[in-house]
């Protein structure tokens, strides 16, 4: 065993287990671990859409489960809500995505599932995943994958595979970032 | 082992030595010694200081994996120069599951043996240790101070031991 290494590699890569927005011929992949009650990740959402618009075609978008339950007490539930809604659709799952990030001071079980029947999902569905089972364990999978990916917070980026360690925040850097990883693969 | 003021110039206890035994205080009224934890893999931590913004986000990731260091039976340990009392005041806060521990008199002595010290800051650095069942350093990471080191590399380095182990079970029981 060598010392010092920390690899900061997408583990496992995105698949079709994934909730992906784009197309999968982009050249450019975007993932994102976040926790939908950390206010760095809802600062981060307007942010991934301005990039989602302007690079079009060329990114595609992925989110994965990052709940700091510990810090964030309502994170858990709010992501195996998302993932309940999601269940019923690709479309309904962003939405609720988008839903939960604009309403981070309203996360209690009763706000995510009036979330969840607002969006057409019945609100035992969410009820009844609170309590555990396959969803619950995808998000607690989701959250593996990104320990051994080498997420050290939320939200954390991947950029096609490796972690990007600039800062997201900077509206130069950050596409430049993409742009770049655009161009390597040419 | 020398440890100077330039942080890049650190040199940690380096793999395949026995880690230096300690006894430090967890709680105002508890200690904990190191070799109480013969048998099972600890996870040394050492971090600058309480309530800074990058030791806070590490200590909250490492904090959300008990299932991951339970798989390997491992023990988490973070290790600063603050007092017992700021570390509890510290771990009620960010209700903490694992122990924090002072190395606060005489100040920063288990960090200097670790190699894990900035004289100039008069902070532990922000360094990894994996030490296996019998006390042996297997595995170390020293992180940039405003860098948190994740924990990919911890988890790599207690796979290897438990698949390791599972070798020495496999041998063992086909002779």
């Amino acid at each position: 065993m060598t010392a010092g290494e920390s690899t900061g590699a997408l583990t496992p890569p995105v698949s079709d287990r994934d909730h992906v927005q784009g197309s999968s011929n982009a050249k450019i992949t975007l993932v994102e671990y976040g926790d939908y009650e950390c206010p760095h990740c809802a600062r981060a959402d307007p942010i991934v859409k301005h990039l989602q618009h302007e690079l079009g075609t060329t990114m595609r978008f992925v989110f994965r489960n990052f709940p700091l339950s510990e810090a964030h007490p309502h994170a858990l539930h709010a992501a195996i809500a998302a993932e309940t809604v999601g269940v019923h659709g690709e479309d309904e799952f962003w939405r609720m995505h988008d839903v939960l990030y604009r309403n981070q001071d309203a996360l209690e079980d009763e706000d995510l599932v009036g979330y969840a029947e607002s969006l057409g999902v019945p609100g035992a569905e969410v009820i009844d995943a609170f309590a555990g089972g396959k969803l619950a364990e995808r998000v607690r999978a989701d959250f593996r994958s990104g320990i051994r990916s080498g997420v050290n917070g939320t939200p954390t980026f991947f950029v096609n595979g490796e972690r990007y360690d600039g800062n997201w925040t900077d509206t130069h850097a950050f596409p430049a970032a993409l742009r770049a990883a655009f161009n390597s693969e040419h | 082992m020398a440890t100077t003021n330039s942080p890049t110039s650190l040199e940690l206890l380096p793999v395949g030595i026995q880690a230096p035994d300690f006894t430090l205080h967890s709680t105002p009224d508890q200690k904990l010694t190191l070799s109480d934890f013969r048998g099972r893999p600890v996870v040394l931590v050492f971090y600058p200081a309480d309530w800074s913004p990058v030791c806070g986000d590490q200590v909250a990731l490492y904090n959300e994996m008990h299932g991951e260091f339970a798989e390997s039976n491992a023990q988490l340990l973070g290790i600063s120069v603050d007092g017992a009392w700021c570390h509890l005041a510290f771990a009620k806060d960010r209700h903490l599951h694992f122990p924090l521990l002072a190395d606060f008199e005489p100040k920063g002595e288990v960090s200097r043996k670790y190699g894990a010290y900035h004289d100039a800051q008069g902070e532990s650095a922000r360094a990894l240790f994996v030490i296996d069942a019998s006390g042996v350093i297997r595995w170390n990471y020293l992180s940039p101070d405003g860098v948190n080191p994740g924990a990919d590399g911890i988890l790599k380095a207690l796979d290897a031991l438990t698949s390791e182990q599972r070798g020495t079970a496999t041998a063992g029981s086909g002779s």
